[in-house]
């Protein structure tokens, strides 16, 4: 870069860089610690917000009932600051220091209710775009609800399902790394800290690892989602049922 | 701790004027990355409508900034462009830009071939064509894609409190750091957040309602 451009980037920066990732391999706050800690905290809250979306999500989808509720999820989800949330769970429970960094309150409860939405909408859409003419003929042959449910919905909805928990668990990494600023682990810590005490090579270091672990994530469930996706042939095609884009639009 | 009163409506009073310089930066944040974002989002997006084969690699790419946690990008840019606005709009208009392009193109795509041919029947420039037919019919599609990056971009400008901005999630941080009464600033940057996200889409709605009459029924989806 431009010695002369008044930023800081110098010829030493690279190699402190080089240092940095050397320096940190091990150790509790070192780096594969810190992708474990992420990982973990990320992992229970996509895991509660599935417990509680996916069923939700199924029955609304399934009985077209209370759909109301999943709009409602959705735009009070983008309007509702993920940031601010972590704080606000501050005030409401404490910081949670004397626990694991995975079950502190303020960051779980924030983490939690950010993967919701998109695992609720995502579920919704997918169960309830199966195709009318297909359903209608499974109720002619005299499958139940049930059935109708775990043979044509599910699996028809399977691709969007797949994506609701995509979108979920790319945001919540997201979100995690947001942690560190109200005391949690994870690979903010590197960021936070850095910025505390003006490590450069630490920050920059720190935020190449939080934003591989997001597309990691985003590249490993997009693959699932992909195998998930029934392959039709061209003749196919135009019987398919109207292809339909996951629900995100939420950046954390 | 818990002697001050949860909510110290005297604090708020006697802060007016800091906590309006606040919600100013925020909106004025949120305004430029909008603004921005459209500007390179149109552009893109109608060469990508025209040549369906760059659709892939722009919204490919436009996904990768969009996938890069906020956190992450703002402390990538720091060695480069420091603690300014600047280091806060590459990140907000950057992810401004996958909504964009994805809404527009789809608008775009919307487009009854029929209308089409029946405007270069009555001998439209491509260009006409695309002012006079392409974008009216498209506009509800891009409409509602610059609400969903404006709500998200109110809630993303709270983070760059972290990279010293941050509109009225400064409020956030300085109640966590106690340099305000705790609660009330952090309960007061939420609601005035949630509030401009609000404000903002109703508004949005409300323009295209009065600037577009004929798109009412499709604004309700």
């Amino acid at each position: 870069m431009d010695p002369k451009g008044g930023t800081n980037v110098s010829d030493s920066f690279f190699s402190e860089l080089v240092a940095w990732f050397a320096e940190n391999w091990s150790g509790s706050s070192g780096i594969p610690a810190r992708i474990l800690e992420h990982l973990e905290m990320s992992f229970v809250a996509v895991a509660v917000a599935a417990v509680v979306a996916l069923p939700l999500g199924l029955a609304i989808g399934h009985t077209r009932r209370a759909e109301f509720l999943v709009v409602s999820t959705v735009n009070l989800g983008r309007a509702i600051p993920s940031f601010g949330l972590l704080f606000l769970f501050v005030i409401l429970f404490g910081l949670g220091l004397d626990l694991p960094s995975w079950l502190r309150p303020p960051i779980l409860f924030a983490l939690i209710l950010l993967a919701i939405p998109p695992i609720l909408t995502n579920t919704y859409v997918g169960v309830q775009g199966a195709d009318q003419d297909t359903l209608e003929a499974a109720r002619g042959m005299g499958l139940t609800g049930g059935q109708i449910l775990r043979g044509l919905e599910i699996p028809l909805g399977a691709p969007l399902i797949v994506a609701g928990l995509r979108i979920a668990a790319v945001q919540v990494i997201a979100t995690a790394s947001l942690a560190a600023v109200v005391a949690g682990g994870g690979l903010g810590r590197f960021i936070v800290d850095g910025f505390a005490t003006g490590n450069d090579p630490q920050i920059f270091g720190g935020a190449l690892l939080v934003a591989g672990l997001a597309l990691a994530t985003e590249l490993a469930l997009g693959f699932v989602e992909r195998r998930v996706t029934p392959r039709t042939r061209t003749r196919e095609r135009k019987h398919r049922r109207r292809e339909q884009l996951p629900v995100d639009y939420r950046v954390a | 701790m818990t002697e001050r009163p949860a909510i110290d409506w005297g604090w708020i009073g006697e802060n007016l004027d800091l906590i309006g310089e606040r919600l100013g930066e925020h909106v004025w944040l949120t305004v430029l990355a909008v603004v921005i974002g459209l500007a390179i989002a149109f552009p893109v997006a109608v060469q990508a409508y025209r040549h369906p084969r760059l659709y892939g690699p722009v919204t490919g790419v436009a996904g990768v900034i969009y996938t890069i946690p906020s956190l992450a990008l703002f402390a990538l840019l720091l060695p480069f462009t420091g603690l300014s606005t600047l280091t806060a709009e590459i990140g907000l208009v950057g992810y401004t830009l996958l909504i964009l392009i994805r809404n527009i193109v789809t608008g775009l795509r919307g487009v009854p071939e029929d209308a089409r041919d029946a405007a270069r029947g009555m001998g439209y420039s491509d260009r006409q064509l695309l002012w006079k037919v392409d974008v009216p019919l498209a506009l509800p599609a891009v409409m509602a894609g610059l609400r969903i990056a404006t709500v998200s971009t109110i809630g993303l400008v709270t983070v760059t409190a972290l990279i010293g901005k941050g509109g009225v999630g400064f409020l956030f941080l300085a109640g966590f750091r106690n340099l305000y009464p705790r609660a009330t600033a952090i309960v007061l940057g939420l609601v005035l957040s949630m509030g401009l996200a609000i404000a903002a889409d109703g508004l949005l709605l409300g323009a295209q309602r009065v600037l577009m009459p004929w798109t009412r029924r499709a604004a309700r989806t």
